[in-house]
């Protein structure tokens, strides 16, 4: 299969490889697929709580070269841009920018639920962290 | 050292320059017809395709009558299975192959089902080889055919073909084997090995595309085939259509030199293929072999590189020309079903390359191979959560995973 320039890129320049604390407060962690499916991403997020913007993002994915490109772009869209509007990135953006072909679509799906599993986890710490809070007082 | 390196040999093979040497007369100059009766053209034509089958059966221990040409593999093997079923019909309907069997054969056996022939699909141990207890069990009256491959394409396990020759005679059952991967690679003797009809190729071995025989076994017992196609009753009426001269001389210069070169060449491709072995093991974590290493062709290798997936593995050593079992380079976007076969888990089929090593092949491209497999595994780990979950301690297995 012939690939596409940007996922070429990606794949031989990833971005920001790596983990943040996963039990930090203000990272979310979003981990989907199966190792028997071929691919598992792994991608978290470090939100300024006060901002809601995401300030670091970070990933590691077990998976085609079109999965590792998906994610990969995935963490450099996320940088800066806060909560709610990572929330508007759609799998259809990545196949759009990394030109992935019909069979490699799956790739862009799970990249765009790793998203909103990661924000998802943010935002569960947020509200759990709160009624402590609440708790607390 | 020239790039890519082609280390697909199991795929096929490049032709031996000595072989198409030896084809190139038969394309202008000696062009007649094998069939024609009246006229030299024809009787030189003949005179080189008897040539190339008493080259075929010396390879393989046979007489030069038993041999019948065809396409390729795929033909052989639809002509072995749909010929024996339909000739031995009333002698019962029952045949028994194995899992990872080719596609040419599974889905010849698929097809036969639908026409109303029972066949059993015995299993495979971890180390790719099936369990004589279970053939012989597996055997009924109404068996007419066993037919399990000599070696696979895949993972290149041996399967133990001598004893199946010997269940088969005790049984009055006929032996076809899939021989595709081994003759040409090691030593195959039908007579030894109870081989009643075979199938082989010569691409796999360094001949051209699109040329094969049937080796189908004249006494003790004669072996009869219906024939597939209609025509001018060509190959003993086993396989009607114009015989393709230059070819079949191909495959027949392939046979020469496999058969003359054999023992040194495959001394030679163990060699390197266990120093790849080593170096990767030497280098890696957490590599597996898929299959017997005992029971194997000397020039494969497949493995497992655990928490790395097979096509981007294949994206990193893009000067390197092999395959992968995992899903993402199939076109059914399953992951190898021989590897599945194996019980190791998809995990791991995902995560396995085959190399096949060559005639071709230098020591100096597989101390290449080994370098660029090393790094490009070692990076992908770095990328990979799976390895770094493993690395923490994780059980990989008793995680709740997402599938998709």
């Amino acid at each position: 299969m012939a690939y596409s320039d940007k996922v070429l890129d990606h794949y031989n320049h990833p971005r920001n490889v790596g983990s943040l604390d996963k039990s930090s407060p203000d990272v979310g962690t979003g981990m989907v697929g199966a190792p028997e499916c071929g691919d598992v991403m792994k991608l978290q997020v470090k939100v300024n709580p006060e901002t809601g913007v995401i300030e670091d993002a970070k990933f590691k994915t077990f998976g085609c070269g079109s999965a590792i490109a998906s994610s990969s772009l995935a963490t450099e869209w996320l940088k800066g841009k806060t909560v709610e509007q990572a929330l508007e990135i759609k799998n259809t953006d990545i196949v759009n920018e990394l030109s992935l072909p019909p069979v490699k679509i799956h790739c862009s799906v799970l990249a765009e639920d790793a998203i909103k599993a990661a924000i998802g986890d943010y935002k569960k710490k947020q509200t759990t962290r709160s009624s402590e809070a609440v708790a607390v007082n | 050292m020239k790039l890519p390196i082609y280390m697909d040999n199991h795929a096929t093979t490049r032709m031996d320059p000595r072989v198409f040497d030896t084809m190139k007369p038969y394309f202008l100059e000696i062009y007649g017809n094998a069939a024609s009766r009246n006229h030299s053209y024809g009787w030189e034509a003949e005179e080189a395709v008897e040539k190339s089958r008493k080259q075929i059966a010396d390879l393989i221990g046979a007489t030069p009558k038993e041999i019948v040409f065809t396409s390729g593999a795929t033909e052989s093997n639809n002509l072995a299975l749909k010929g024996i079923a339909q000739m031995y019909a009333e002698r019962g309907n029952h045949i028994i192959t194995q899992v990872t069997e080719h596609k040419a054969v599974l889905d010849t056996c698929k097809r036969l089902e639908k026409e109303g022939v029972r066949v059993t699909y015995l299993p495979v141990r971890q180390d790719g080889l099936i369990d004589l207890d279970q053939l012989r069990d597996a055997i009924t009256d109404k068996t007419i055919l066993i037919s399990i491959m000599y070696a696979n394409n895949e993972i290149g396990v041996v399967q133990p073909v001598r004893e199946i020759g010997k269940i088969a005679k005790e049984k009055g059952i006929l032996f076809h084997t899939d021989a595709v991967q081994a003759v040409g690679k090691i030593p195959v003797n039908v007579v030894a090995d109870g081989i009643d009809v075979l199938s082989l190729s010569a691409h796999k071995f360094y001949g051209p595309k699109g040329v094969a025989a049937l080796y189908v076994r004249r006494r003790n017992p004669r072996v009869q085939i219906t024939a597939q196609m209609d025509g001018g009753g060509h190959e003993r009426g086993m396989r009607s259509g114009t015989l393709n001269v230059p070819s079949i001389v191909g495959l027949g210069a392939a046979s020469e030199i496999a058969k003359n070169e054999m023992p040194e060449e495959s001394k030679r491709l163990r060699f390197l293929r266990d120093k790849l072995k080593d170096r990767l093991f030497r280098d890696l974590d957490e590599v597996y072999i898929n299959g017997s290493m005992e029971h194997r062709l000397p020039h494969n290798l497949n493995i497992s590189f655990a928490y790395v997936e097979g096509e981007s593995l294949l994206m990193g050593i893009n000067d390197i020309a092999v395959s992968s079992g995992s899903a993402c380079t199939s076109a059914t976007l399953e992951p190898s079903y021989v590897l599945k076969a194996l019980g190791a888990g998809d995990d791991l089929a995902h995560s396995s390359i085959r190399f096949g090593i060559g005639r071709f092949n230098t020591e100096e491209e597989v101390d290449y191979v080994g370098d660029k497999v090393v790094d490009v595994v070692a990076k992908l780990r770095e990328l990979s959560p799976l390895y770094e979950m493993a690395k923490e301690g994780v059980d990989l297995s008793k995680v709740s995973w997402t599938a998709h």
